[in-house]
């Protein structure tokens, strides 16, 4: 409880700083960061923790984005509307896609995430009233109305910041619970929890829902960060990277979400925007190929984890 | 809607059907025996269509630039599997999403540095560039019945290879049963690196096909592999024949649907819908496809493990 | 208490399990013994319903259970330990017994009160610890306690289920002479609250602990009695036992 209380501190206390230092970009790239890392954190909830290899987490994730982009355009413009509504869509698809997949195992799981997740990009981008291929831009940022005006960098910042606290106590709660002790067992030995009674199919498919809800609410939240929605949100590469940062903040940890959204997207930045002398003289346009290094780090950790992923799960038991 | 129409419709989805099985082959191989989930299998067939175009171009022959293009390609499938892939065998499955996902990346970059980021041309040989009218009356390609032929003498040669050959016959065995394979002293080792280069000349001869019909662009591989996914879903892991049966189920469906039910809709809907939901529902049409295939037989229509 | 008629199941053209009819009596221990590829564990599958049966029908309480699922089964009263360990590896003892009362005891869909502070429901699962002799052992990874210990969790999280019949598959497997006393003496002491249904091939703790004996071989029960019928039974001698088991 400590250790969170002064992680939100400092990130209480980030824009702040940055403010007087009239970095009000990195306030804005800060954003981004905490909304990834709420995606990410809901797929660590279906991955770490319940051991779903899903593949089709973008598929929610850019679900929720279009529902709020889309209403936008339409004229729903208030948040109270539009992200309860982008959080139920991508409950619902999650609910369908789960449905159909959970009963699958293993490799068939995988692909079968995969192929469905991806079967909602191409329904989405065949919408061409709604941008189609080359996405969808939004007037504005949703209102809460309250006199808060969310075009603000700095109480953008804020509730998303917020929002994330909250996602991160819910998934607190919830792995202490008696739900997380049965996800965690179905982990552990699925057939045996079967054996002792517990319906493991419905408890599978409830996690899965919780977390397409929560991608839902990320995906609401970038699709304001820039007032636009790109197709690319929803294809499964954008399913690869939420688990490359998964896999970079930990497995199946509480603040894995948010290390690894950090790590990812700080590196991606600091290759694209920060000119290293040395390596350009060596290659000139390495920037350009930012993840040449991205892969070759994943890459490097996947195979050198000592026991595979697994030796990435930290989770005790008490 | 002429019979002439619904005859090239049905042509070209068999063309893109044989491609597809080009690569499900070699991936449902991999899938079956290797027990590994490999998604770098869609940066063979961009490697392949890559070097088809260099080959092509340093040649000035297409016929030549074709098997220099399987065989570079081959290689470069047996150097993976010996280096990086073999360590993957066994290993849980995210590992080895995670680990083909960074080659992904990796291929991705490392073609563009080596051949730009703007796609590059592949043309058809000149001597096929004309269209041939068959039985019916109907201006057909030569060059798309050319990928047909290839897709079809490719697809008996694997069928002849795997139901009549040794080789064939443990791969078969590999496939729906590993460990008794490896107990019966086959040399597991090479055999599954040589059906990995195998399934690369595979992808690099699909890649090289189709580069003058699709376009030769960094991240085309991830576009295919997807639907070779959904063909060996269909078809069942581990085997041939039904990534064949999948495939061209696969290209058939695929390729009519976006033909077709744009023109069905508007038969009976009113325009404004029609054109929206006619080219929304023909894109989903294999992913219905799948979910039915899946509710009646979970395990694919063929599966090779019992 | 279990009524299996006619249970039928093929593996591709392996048949494993021939045309069973067996009847378990309430209270009673009754032992399936066999040699080994009988098909024992394939019939404890199907009773279970981890395995579907092709033909016959399972009556469990008066109940056909043919068709539940392995779950609902457990609910409604039918546990199983199984031959081959298969417990909660990372979990403690305490956690894994805790597990199972937990599947009897109210919803499991609660995600927000924190499951430790249900005190009755450890209370419940270091009873049961005790009474499998792990009492000193709750803290312990499950994944590090010694083999015979292993076997004791085992049928511990089958008994947590409160069941009124238990299905024991082999739960002497690998165990020394003072480890399996320890088992026998468990099954006495809850024989009077669960039925039991017992696969083994200890044929000390088959003749001591059970009230009647089946014997399956090839997938066909052959004999069914009374302990001292079956080991003078010249079929079942000839099948399994051997004469060196002449009374």
């Amino acid at each position: 409880m400590k250790r969170a209380v002064a992680v939100f501190a400092l990130l209480a206390l980030f824009p702040l700083v940055m403010q007087s230092m009239d970095g009000l970009f990195y306030v804005s790239l800060a954003s981004r960061i905490l909304i990834y890392a709420i995606a990410a954190t809901s797929l660590n909830l279906v991955l770490g923790y319940g051991g779903m290899v899903s593949f089709g987490h973008a598929a929610f994730f850019g679900a929720g984005a279009f529902v709020v982009g889309i209403l936008s355009v339409e004229g729903v413009r208030s948040a109270w509307i539009a992200w309860p509504a982008a959080i139920a869509v991508a409950a619902l698809a999650a609910l369908v896609i789960g449905a159909m997949s959970l009963r699958t195992r293993g490799v068939y799981f995988i692909m079968i995430t995969l192929a469905f997740a991806q079967m909602i990009y191409y329904i989405f981008v065949s919408l061409k009233t709604y941008g189609g291929d080359d996405g969808l831009s939004m007037p504005g940022r949703s209102t809460v109305g309250m006199d808060v005006n969310l075009r603000d960098e700095l109480t953008w910042y804020y509730l998303v910041l917020a929002l994330l606290a909250l996602v991160l106590y819910g998934l607190k709660r919830l792995v202490h619970s008696r739900f997380g002790r049965v996800i965690d067992a179905i982990r552990e030995n699925e057939a045996r929890a079967e054996a002792i009674g517990f319906p493991v199919y419905r408890y599978k498919l409830l996690c899965f829902v919780i977390s397409g809800a929560v991608a839902g609410l990320a995906g609401a939240l970038i699709a304001n960060q820039s007032n636009y929605v790109s197709p690319s949100l929803l294809h499964w590469i954008q399913s690869g990277t939420l688990m490359i940062m998964v896999i970079l903040g930990g497995v199946g940890t509480l603040w894995g979400g948010l290390i690894g959204a950090t790590v990812l997207l700080a590196l991606e930045h600091l290759i694209a925007d920060y000119r290293i002398g040395w390596v350009a003289s060596l290659a000139p346009n390495y920037q350009d190929h930012a993840g040449l290094a991205i892969g070759i780090v994943l890459l490097t950790i996947v195979m050198l984890a000592p026991e595979g992923i697994a030796g990435l799960f930290r989770r005790r038991h008490a | 809607m002429s019979t002439i129409l619904f005859l090239e419709q049905t042509l070209n989805g068999v063309q893109f059907g044989l491609m597809l099985f080009l690569l499900a082959a070699g991936l449902t191989l991999v899938f079956g025996i290797m027990d590994m989930i490999n998604l770098a299998h869609g940066s063979l067939y961009m490697v392949g269509a890559y070097f088809m175009a260099s080959f092509v171009q340093a040649t000035g022959s297409f016929w030549l630039g074709l098997p220099l293009a399987l065989g570079a390609t081959a290689l470069v499938g047996a150097a993976l599997e010996m280096t990086l892939l073999r360590r993957l065998y066994g290993r849980d499955h995210l590992t080895q999403v995670l680990a083909t996902f960074a080659i992904i990346l990796i291929a991705n970059e490392a073609v563009r540095i080596a051949w730009g980021s703007q796609p590059i041309m592949l043309n058809a040989p000149p001597s096929l560039t004309g269209p041939v009218t068959l039985p019916g009356g109907l201006h057909y390609a030569s060059y798309r019945l050319l990928i047909i032929g290839v897709g079809a003498a490719v697809a008996l040669a694997l069928y002849f290879l795997v139901a009549k050959t040794r080789v064939g016959m443990l791969v078969r065995a590999g496939a729906s049963n590993r460990e008794m394979a490896i107990a019966m002293g086959v040399n597991i080792r090479r055999l599954f690196t040589i059906v990995f280069a195998l399934g690369a000349a595979l992808c690099a001869l699909a890649g090289a096909m189709l580069g003058p019909i699709l376009a030769v662009q960094v991240g085309m591989g991830e576009n295919i592999l997807i639907l070779a996914f959904v063909v060996i879903v269909i078809g069942g892991i581990g085997s041939i024949r039904g990534a064949l049966v999948g495939s061209l189920l696969v290209g058939i469906v695929d390729t009519s649907g976006r033909a077709f039910l744009p023109l069905v809709f508007s038969a009976f809907l009113p325009p404004q819908l029609a054109s929206a939901a006619g080219p929304a529902i023909a894109s989903v049409l294999i992913y219905l496809l799948m979910a039915v295939v899946l509710y009646f037989r979970p395990q694919g229509l063929f599966p090779a493990r019992g | 208490m279990l009524e299996l008629r006619g249970v039928c199941k093929r593996f591709g053209g392996v048949v494993a399990t021939d045309d069973v009819t067996l009847d378990v009596v309430r209270g009673e221990v009754h032992a399936l013994i066999g040699p080994n590829g009988a098909g024992k564990t394939t019939l404890i599958g199907q009773i279970s319903g981890v395995l579907a049966t092709e033909m016959g029908r399972i009556v469990f309480n008066g109940a056909d259970v043919t068709r539940l699922t392995a779950h609902a089964r457990v609910r409604a009263g039918l546990a199983r330990s199984y031959q081959i360990t298969s417990i909660f590896r990372r979990f403690s003892v305490l956690d894994n017994l805790a597990l199972a009362v937990q599947a009897r005891s109210g919803s499991s869909f609660s995600l927000w009160r924190p499951l430790r502070a249900e005190r009755a429901l450890f209370d419940q699962a270091a009873a049961i610890a005790a009474e499998i002799g792990l009492a000193e052992k709750l803290t312990q990874l499950a994944a590090t306690l010694a083999h015979g210990e292993q076997r004791a969790l085992e049928v511990g999280l089958a008994l947590a289920t409160r069941p009124q019949m238990v299905l024991l598959d082999e739960p002497m497997a690998g165990m020394g002479p003072q480890e399996s006393a320890r088992m026998i003496a468990l099954i006495e002491k809850v024989r009077a609250q669960v039925s039991v249904l017992l696969v083994e091939h200890d044929m000390d703790a088959v003749f001591r602990l059970a009230d009647r004996i089946s014997v399956l071989v090839n997938g066909r029960l052959i004999a069914t009695g009374a302990p001292q019928a079956i080991r003078a039974d010249a079929a079942v001698r000839k099948a399994y036992l051997g004469e060196e088991l002449a009374a």
